[in-house]
């Protein structure tokens, strides 16, 4: 292996991730035709944008995963993450009386706090990612609980806060067009990840970091520093989801968020990112994540049993990941 | 020394977070110290968990026992209601204790047999709470009758949606007890009494955030759809935030079981038509009640009722009903 990244070896993880992107797209067109061809009640605007609501919380939560996966680590914590950024911003807006603003920043700086420590211990201590976001995992479900006194948390007099998510500020502008704001949230999100991933330095190092980390630290990068960035931006994240889920719910339930990082890491996977590191698109994830919420839904609307849905699930994951490896193998 | 600055930052910042959570609201844990020392009695109440608010008013109800009848409890449970390995091994710790009598709500009755064949070898009365142990060595089970509970959700719905259409229903849980009894007792009682009513889906969660994605699946593929029942607050809750979120208030009948506040605030605002709820205060009281009788040796009766009540708009705010309402 070459000692500096060189330009060749940072493009072609992008333009293989292409394909797979190409694929996991166009499973989503046939997943939404096959639907819509069995049930006439699946392809309608409301059951759309219901589709786009149910993405959001894990969207935003699989978006932040994708930066830590593609530097081949991983964050385990994101859904306890979520859960403690919710209670947060609880704590603030009801038990301290501040204003929702406030609140918001709150939780987004629980978030970042709880991903800055993960960063910590991963690049500093050297605890292995697995091993200390699994304990952040832990960490941040036991405050939560400790935090909230084991009760939700009600925003029941702040109603403006449910607004956060499920306002429309598209229908302000565009009478008519009634998307909730989570739904906005997640693509605005999408967006900027995608520029920091794609055309910032925080990317390149990203990439680099998971392609070979220590050709990285010896081209005279600090990886040490860029993981901390990546794994707080990553928390970052998961306090906007957590806050998304708190203004849906208009609660913070503090025993949530367990299973929650599966689902993410699973959306992820789906859109092609490889859990070995330095490849891996934004773009892919939000193709991932909804074609989970499509399958769901869809097979929901069918009334397939629930047990059944999640072994469809499980399989999908099995095959887009083998379709990965079957191409990177030619 | 990198290392030894990096364990400083990170003991900093747990630090402050643990400071930020100091102010916020006090900690409730699951467990107590264990007993003897001043003589009272000691009684381990092994509960399916802790956070939920259901658990949280049986345990008020057990410590309101414990200070009448001078004796001294515990409260424990899982995490989770999977757990049914953690119940276990906190069923084991309770007997290592020097426990007096054992109150026990089964995660898993089966799992828990050999333990409570210890516990009868060693002496030591089992009662148990919340649901049955499918085994004759508990002298008592103080519970709600789900299935009577769940029926007389059904007799509401019938008689609200005019005894004909379509319904559909959100379990929280598939496999426990309570989640089998609470959907049987409904779906019997609508086939054996309600010929012109057809219970199109039942799916499960009990995570409000997944429950309301659920409902609303359920609402789309049912337009039909008159009624929605769900068997516990997760999934009540979820069903609500379905019928608001599809604008369909006042639209479909919903019905919900156990309370919180935010199913309490839906019956009142009339997004809720009204639920069943048990009495877990008098689940707590009842338990430790027959464990204490059963340690003096006295009768206990076998199975302890300890009831249910349907609650709407018009009779939420009166005493008996407030008694077993929890926020």
């Amino acid at each position: 292996m070459n000692v500096v990244v060189n330009e060749t070896e940072k493009r072609q993880p992008r333009s293989s991730g292409m394909l797979q992107q190409l694929l996991a797209f166009a499973s989503l067109i046939v997943l939404i035709l096959v639907f819509s061809l069995l049930s006439s009640n699946f392809f309608q605007f409301s059951n759309l944008v219901g589709i786009l609501l149910s993405t959001a919380v894990i969207g935003v939560l699989a978006l932040g995963a994708t930066f830590v996966i593609i530097t081949g680590g991983i964050d385990l914590s994101v859904g306890t993450v979520m859960t403690f950024s919710a209670v947060m911003t609880g704590t603030v807006i009801t038990s301290w009386g501040l204003p929702i603003p406030v609140g918001i920043v709150g939780g987004i700086l629980a978030g970042a706090l709880c991903g800055l420590i993960s960063g910590v211990a991963i690049a500093k201590m050297k605890i292995p990612p697995f091993i200390a976001t699994l304990a952040m995992m832990m960490i941040t479900k036991g405050l939560s609980l400790v935090i909230s006194g084991t009760k939700p948390i009600y925003f029941l007099d702040t109603p403006e806060f449910s607004e956060v998510a499920m306002g429309s500020i598209l229908n302000a502008v565009i009478p008519g067009l009634e998307i909730p704001n989570a739904v906005l949230i997640l693509f605005v999100l999408a967006i900027l990840a995608s520029i920091l991933l794609s055309k910032t330095i925080v990317g390149r190092y990203n990439f680099a970091i998971g392609s070979n980390e220590e050709a990285t630290r010896l081209s005279g990068v600090n990886v040490d520093f860029w993981k901390m960035v990546i794994y707080t931006i990553t928390g970052v994240f998961s306090g906007i989801a957590g806050i998304l889920m708190a203004s849906r719910l208009n609660s913070a339930q503090p025993a949530l968020g367990m299973g929650y990082e599966l689902e993410a890491i699973a959306a992820v996977v789906i859109g092609g990112t490889s859990l070995s590191g330095g490849k891996g698109t934004i773009l892919g994830t939000v193709i991932g994540a909804l074609i989970m919420s499509v399958l769901t839904n869809g097979l929901r609307i069918l009334s397939v049993p629930q047990e059944w849905q999640t072994v469809v699930v499980g399989v999908v994951i099995l095959c887009a990941v083998y379709t990965d490896i079957l191409r990177r193998r030619k | 020394m990198k290392k030894f600055m990096g364990l400083v930052a990170v003991t900093l910042l747990s630090a402050t977070i643990l400071g930020a959570c100091g102010s916020a609201q006090q900690s409730s844990s699951g467990q107590s110290s264990i007993a003897g020392t001043d003589g009272k009695a000691y009684i381990p109440i092994i509960s399916k968990g802790f956070q939920h608010q259901f658990w949280q008013a049986v345990k008020s109800g057990a410590e309101k026992a414990a200070a009448e009848l001078n004796v001294e409890i515990s409260f424990e449970g899982p995490e989770t209601e999977e757990q049914v390995d953690k119940q276990i091994e906190m069923l084991q710790a309770a007997l290592d204790k020097n426990a007096k009598a054992i109150g026990f709500a089964a995660l898993d009755s089966q799992a828990a047999i050999p333990l409570l064949q210890k516990a009868k070898e060693k002496n030591i009365p089992v009662i148990a709470f919340d649901s049955g142990v499918d085994s004759d060595i508990p002298l008592a089970t103080a519970a709600t009758d789900n299935q009577k509970a769940s029926a007389l959700a059904a007799d509401k719905m019938a008689e609200l949606i005019g005894s004909e259409g379509e319904i559909a229903m959100v379990v929280h849980d598939q496999t426990s007890k309570t989640g089998t009894d609470r959907r049987d007792g409904f779906v019997n009682q609508i086939k054996e009494k309600y010929p012109n009513i057809k219970i199109v889906d039942i799916q499960y969660s009990g995570d409000p955030l997944k429950a309301t994605d659920l409902a609303k699946t359920i609402m789309q593929a049912h337009p039909n759809l008159k009624g929605l029942f769900g068997s516990n607050e997760g999934a009540a809750i979820g069903v609500v935030n379905a019928v608001t979120e599809m604008k369909m208030d006042g639209k479909l009948v919903v019905i919900g079981f156990d309370s919180g506040k935010q199913q309490i605030e839906a019956i009142k605002s009339g997004k809720m038509a009204g639920a069943i709820t048990q009495n877990p205060v008098g689940i707590g009281y009842e338990t430790v009640k027959a464990a204490v009788a059963a340690i003096k040796g006295e009768k206990v009766e076998k199975s302890i009722d300890t009831g249910f009540y349907w609650y709407d708009k018009t009779n939420i705010d009166q005493p008996e009903i407030q008694a077993v309402l929890y926020q």
